[in-house]
């Protein structure tokens, strides 16, 4: 590991005018640094700050703070009740000891697992621009399917941010001027075009300080993972789904996926799709050609095509099958 | 800096960069917490924070001033062991023992969190808390790698313990 200048943030406002790298969790990021694949010269530590409070919003929903730990927002009583979804999803990342670590800040900016970018003697477009991308035409088993660009093919690993997207949570931020801003999850994360180095909107020393969650959404919440083993894996695929049905047919779906692309995947054109419709097999295909009509393989991960619409149709089955 | 392990402040002057793990291991002469990974990948490490179990690898020892920090050492000793101890050494679950210290803490941390009603990703209703069946141990024991497999032995010993230490509590 590369030394660095330790310092400790006492307030939220001069975290980001201490100009070095937050460090909440660790669990990314000192990974990350150990293997010199992240060599920051200054690190600013932002777990004493006061952001770890998981509070009510005016509007029905939820602020959670930017510290509430992956374990104690996956047990609060209120996710568990009101947005199973996000409670399924975040049980469903690392394990115990890693979650009690892990916040949720940290978790939506976590970096992509690809095998390239984590060994610095391969060339990696994310870690080092223009040196080329080592895993098209190389191991990309786990990459994505759905929005890659010529530069780059990694996926976004986290499984709390495909809750959230589907949940339409928004990200609260103060950057280092002062200012603060809100940006929807939905706007959050950015595909990696000519740029995959850049994997957010936020800008330099801009501090997430909570995310929120709008008001509850009725319907059966699902979160099903696919991956090499029962746990502690990253998900090949994963589908967020919340559906509603009203006499016999699907009256609300909201659906975001996992392991697909460089960002958690959302469509509104497959939930439109199912909207009014009464459940069978063949709407759910109709869902899943529309999802995968762009989808491309890339060799090793030609399998995700046929699993991610294997993967849909099963939850939707199971989400419907009440009806 | 200081840090308070197993009730005892230790004054220590480290680089920024130590790990609490080798904060522990190298500078202390506390090596009952292993290092397998070094990349929170296989739960050797797990130390509690504040009654919490963690990967000691994955934080720096910089930012534990002022946490309570338990290790292996500070569950029990050779005179006086802690229940998940000795039901470790009573159902034989170890082989090589290089995962033991790391999955004996963290088997008492897992129990802290289902008495505090956490689910897990095998709790069948999130919205209900959970029962500690053996699918729910492995589950929430994943997190803790046996490269010797002694995996059924250890469910044993956690059950075991489990029930030891609801009728002593
Ligand atoms: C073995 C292993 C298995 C895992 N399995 C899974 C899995 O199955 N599913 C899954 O989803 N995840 C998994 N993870 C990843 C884990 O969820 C993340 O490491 C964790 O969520 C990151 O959170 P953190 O607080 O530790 O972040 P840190 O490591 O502290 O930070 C990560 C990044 O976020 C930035 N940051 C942190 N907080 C803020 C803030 N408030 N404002 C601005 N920037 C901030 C940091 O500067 C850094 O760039 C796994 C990790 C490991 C090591
Ligand atoms: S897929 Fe992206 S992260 Fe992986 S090697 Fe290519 S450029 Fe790097
Ligand atoms: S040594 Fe810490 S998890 Fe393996
Ligand atoms: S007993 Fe050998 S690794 Fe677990």
């Amino acid at each position: 590991m590369r030394p660095f200048e330790y310092s400790r943030a006492g307030n939220v406002s001069e975290a980001g005018a201490l100009a070095g790298r937050f460090i909440a969790g660790g669990t990314n990021l000192l990974d990350l640094m150990k293997l010199e694949v992240e060599t920051p010269e200054k690190l600013v530590d932002i777990t004493r700050l006061p952001l770890r409070e998981i509070e009510e919003t005016v509007d029905g929903g939820l602020r959670i703070g930017a510290l509430v730990t992956n374990s104690d927002l996956a047990a609060e009583p209120r996710i568990r009740r009101d947005y199973e979804v996000l409670s399924r999803a975040l049980l469903a990342g690392a394990s115990g000891q890693l979650r009690n670590k892990a916040t949720t800040g940290g978790n939506l900016l976590q970096r992509t697992r690809c095998s390239y970018f984590y060994e610095t003697s391969q060339p990696c477009n994310k870690r080092e621009p223009g040196s080329g991308c080592g895993a098209i035409g190389g191991f990309n088993r786990i990459h994505a399917i759905l929005g890659t660009s010529e530069k780059c093919i990694a996926t976004h690993p986290s499984d709390m941010a495909v809750a959230m997207r589907l949940l339409d949570a928004v990200v609260e931020t103060l950057k280092a001027d002062g200012s603060s801003r809100e940006i929807p999850v939905g706007e959050f994360y950015r595909l990696p075009g000519e740029t995959p180095q850049i994997e957010s909107v936020l800008d330099q020393g801009e501090l997430i300080t909570a995310v929120r969650l709008p008001k509850p959404l009725q319907g059966e919440h699902r979160y099903r993972k696919v991956r090499d083993r029962a746990s502690y894996a990253f998900a090949l695929v994963s589908v967020a789904a919340v559906v509603r049905m009203d006499g016999g047919r699907i009256a609300e779906a909201r659906l975001a996926f996992g392991g697909l692309a460089h960002m958690p995947w959302r469509d509104a054109a497959v939930e439109a799709a199912l909207i009014g419709q009464a459940p069978s097999m063949a709407l759910f295909d109709k869902a899943a050609d529309i999802l995968l009509a762009e989808a491309k393989g890339q060799g090793e991960n030609d399998f995700k095509i046929p699993l991610a619409r294997r993967t849909l149709k099963a939850v939707l089955a199971d989400a419907t099958k009440g009806a | 800096m200081k840090l308070k392990i197993n009730g005892t402040e230790h004054e220590l002057d480290v680089d920024t960069r130590t790990s609490l793990l080798d904060a522990c291991r190298d500078h202390l002469g506390l090596t009952g917490s292993k290092k397998g990974c070094d990349h929170g990948q296989c739960g050797a490490c797990t130390m509690l924070v504040n009654g919490r179990r963690i990967n000691s690898c994955l934080t720096l020892a910089v930012m534990h001033e002022g946490d309570e920090i338990t290790t292996i050492e500070g569950l029990g000793d050779p005179g006086n062991l802690h229940p998940m101890q000795e039901a470790f050494l009573h159902h034989d679950g170890f082989q090589c023992g290089y995962c033991t210290p790391g999955q004996i803490v963290s088997a008492v941390g897992m129990l802290g969190e289902v008495s505090d009603g956490w689910p897990s990703h095998a709790t069948a209703d999130v919205k209900d808390g959970a029962s500690l069946s053996q699918g729910e141990i492995r589950e929430r024991m994943s997190g803790n790698l046996c490269r010797c497999s002694a995996y059924p032995n250890i469910v044993d010993a956690i059950e075991t313990a489990s029930a030891k230490m609801k009728e002593t509590a």
